[in-house]
């Protein structure tokens, strides 16, 4: 074997960093929201009232940001709210979002789903199958190709 | 409804001629297939064998009986009918990626062909060398172009590409017209300038297929993200997007000023209405199956089941709709852009379905076309 293929530092190296005509998605850079306000949600999930505390969970969505703190808190938060519900809830809770209201909703289920934990994917499948009959396929389609992702 | 099945292979696209009495597909391979109608039947009546690679698009100019098609083989020949045979002539469009669409313009006299190389190839044929010419639209496209429309100003060109963006462009070409009027799109047109950009913005998909109303004041787009937007030209620039329930549509077509078609990976056309204020709403499925009587399945049909098929339940595979695989282009069939009688579609199961908009609404309960 030649001596200049036995080094393979090579491959550490992103070819496709250095293509000039490589696609750089444009972000506007618009209001950086932070995600929900966790304590406000906690205090509402302990009173019980889980609807407003699943409304204000998915408002202020931190689609722009950069950042995966803030993305794990506010994912953090959401799936609080989404476990804290019983089952009966749910569908109510779907009915009362709108359209884009309800594809973020599937983008946390997703995100949820990522990372399964004892007592959450019972309850993500629930929530799934309530918001795919909202949603329909479309809202999925709508999960895999969005670039700004929760 | 008719469905006529030509062969098993896909058709990756069609054209017809300006009386419909002819058909021509691609059945995903390197040749286009003319098919003459005779009665019930269709017939094949010409091979066109040129291009080296899959052809991707074909457009039959109604008046003057051209064909132009495109390939994965970077070309473009431009087709004319001589003593009953098909002559190619090669266009060179000077790209170094594959051609995904092409679309004569409206008085004929230019073609665009959009291409994997992130620009369109505006092409037009110089008398004196007696051979076509192109001339690129490179800025700002930074993907593959997924496909074109021409505004029947024969100017403007809309182009939906796969940087998730739906753009206007002009494609004026001083050679072989008169400079244009001015338009809701704009009234400065030099070649390549853009008059309109929209989409991107974080959301979105490939924009898979665009389309002009017949005014040429409206704008329809269909994505990858399962999404239909309209934009009024002559309402400003915000466009109005309804983001569907189904699976991505991938053609959509204007057939009257406030109404659109549009059909894809859910195997059936979707009609949607664009009212006044600009604003889309989905009306209805095109393709309803009749309901269907569950009938309790013969003694005699289990054991052939069983026989054939190794199961015993009365499984059936078959999609509900007429279409069972994507249709992947929708076309006026009678009727104009401004006022579509029937329409056709093509999919990927070979399947050419002929819709007829009197009979629809007769089947469909409070479905109008307006």
């Amino acid at each position: 074997m030649a001596k200049n293929t036995l080094s393979s530092r090579f491959r550490k190296l992103d070819i496709d960093e250095f293509d000039e005509n490589k696609f750089i998605d444009d972000h506007d850079e618009a209001v950086d929201n932070q995600g929900p306000d966790g304590t406000e949600i906690e205090n509402l999930i302990r009173i019980g009232d889980t609807m407003t505390a699943f409304h204000l969970a998915l408002r202020n969505p931190p689609l722009n940001t950069k950042n995966p703190a803030v993305k794990e808190r506010a994912l953090a938060i959401v799936l609080r709210v989404l476990t804290s519900f019983k089952s009966s809830d749910i569908e109510p809770a779907v009915k009362s979002l709108d359209r884009s209201g309800v594809d973020l909703l599937m983008k946390y289920i997703y995100r949820g789903f990522e990372k399964p934990s004892d007592n959450s994917s019972a309850i993500l499948l629930q929530w799934h199958e309530k918001a795919f009959a909202v949603g329909g396929l479309g809202s999925i389609v709508r999960v895999l190709t969005a670039r700004k992702t929760v | 409804m008719s469905l006529h099945q030509f062969l098993l292979e896909p058709i990756t696209c069609h054209a017809w001629n300006r009386d419909r009495t002819q058909i021509a597909i691609s059945p995903n391979n390197h040749e286009v297939h003319i098919y003459q109608k005779s009665g019930n039947q269709w017939v094949k009546s010409h091979e066109l064998k040129e291009h080296n690679g899959h052809i991707t698009g074909i457009d039959w100019a109604p008046k003057s009986d051209r064909i132009v098609t495109c390939g994965a083989d970077r070309n473009a020949y431009v087709w004319s009918l001589k003593d009953g045979v098909w002559k190619p002539t090669l266009v060179i469009l000077r790209i170094n990626r594959a051609a995904t669409f092409v679309k004569w313009s409206p008085l004929e006299n230019k073609f665009a062909v959009g291409s994997g190389a992130r620009l369109i190839s505006v092409c037009y044929f110089e008398s004196d060398n007696d051979w076509w010419v192109s001339k690129h639209i490179k800025k700002p496209i930074r993907s593959t172009v997924l496909s074109l429309d021409w505004h029947p100003n024969n100017v403007l060109l809309a182009a939906g590409s796969c940087d998730f963006k739906c753009r206007v462009f002009s494609a004026y070409i001083k050679e072989v017209e008169e400079k244009p009027g001015p338009t809701p799109w704009g009234s400065k047109m030099p070649f390549g300038a853009v008059l309109a950009e929209f989409g991107g913005a974080g959301g979105g998909g490939w924009v898979h297929s665009v389309s002009f109303s017949s005014s040429g004041n409206r704008l329809a787009w269909v994505s990858h993200d399962s999404t239909v937007t309209v934009v009024d030209g002559t309402k400003g620039s915000t466009p109005s997007q309804l983001k569907t329930e189904f699976l991505p549509l991938l053609s959509v077509l204007f057939i009257s000023e406030n109404s659109v078609v549009a059909a894809g990976h859910d195997c059936c056309p979707m009609l949607f209405r664009c009212d006044d204020g600009g604003s889309l709403t989905f009306v209805s499925k095109l393709d309803l199956p009749k309901a269907s009587i569950t009938r309790n399945i013969s003694a005699m049909e289990r054991f052939r089941n069983m026989d054939k098929r190794a199961t015993t339940e009365d499984r059936n595979t078959a999609l509900e709709t007429l279409h069972q695989n994507s249709i992947t282009q929708v076309s006026i069939y009678e009727g104009d852009q401004s006022d579509c009688r029937k329409f056709c579609t093509t999919g990927i199961d070979g399947a050419m379905t002929i819709w007829d908009f009197k009979s629809l609404e007769a089947s469909i309960q409070g479905l109008r076309i307006m």
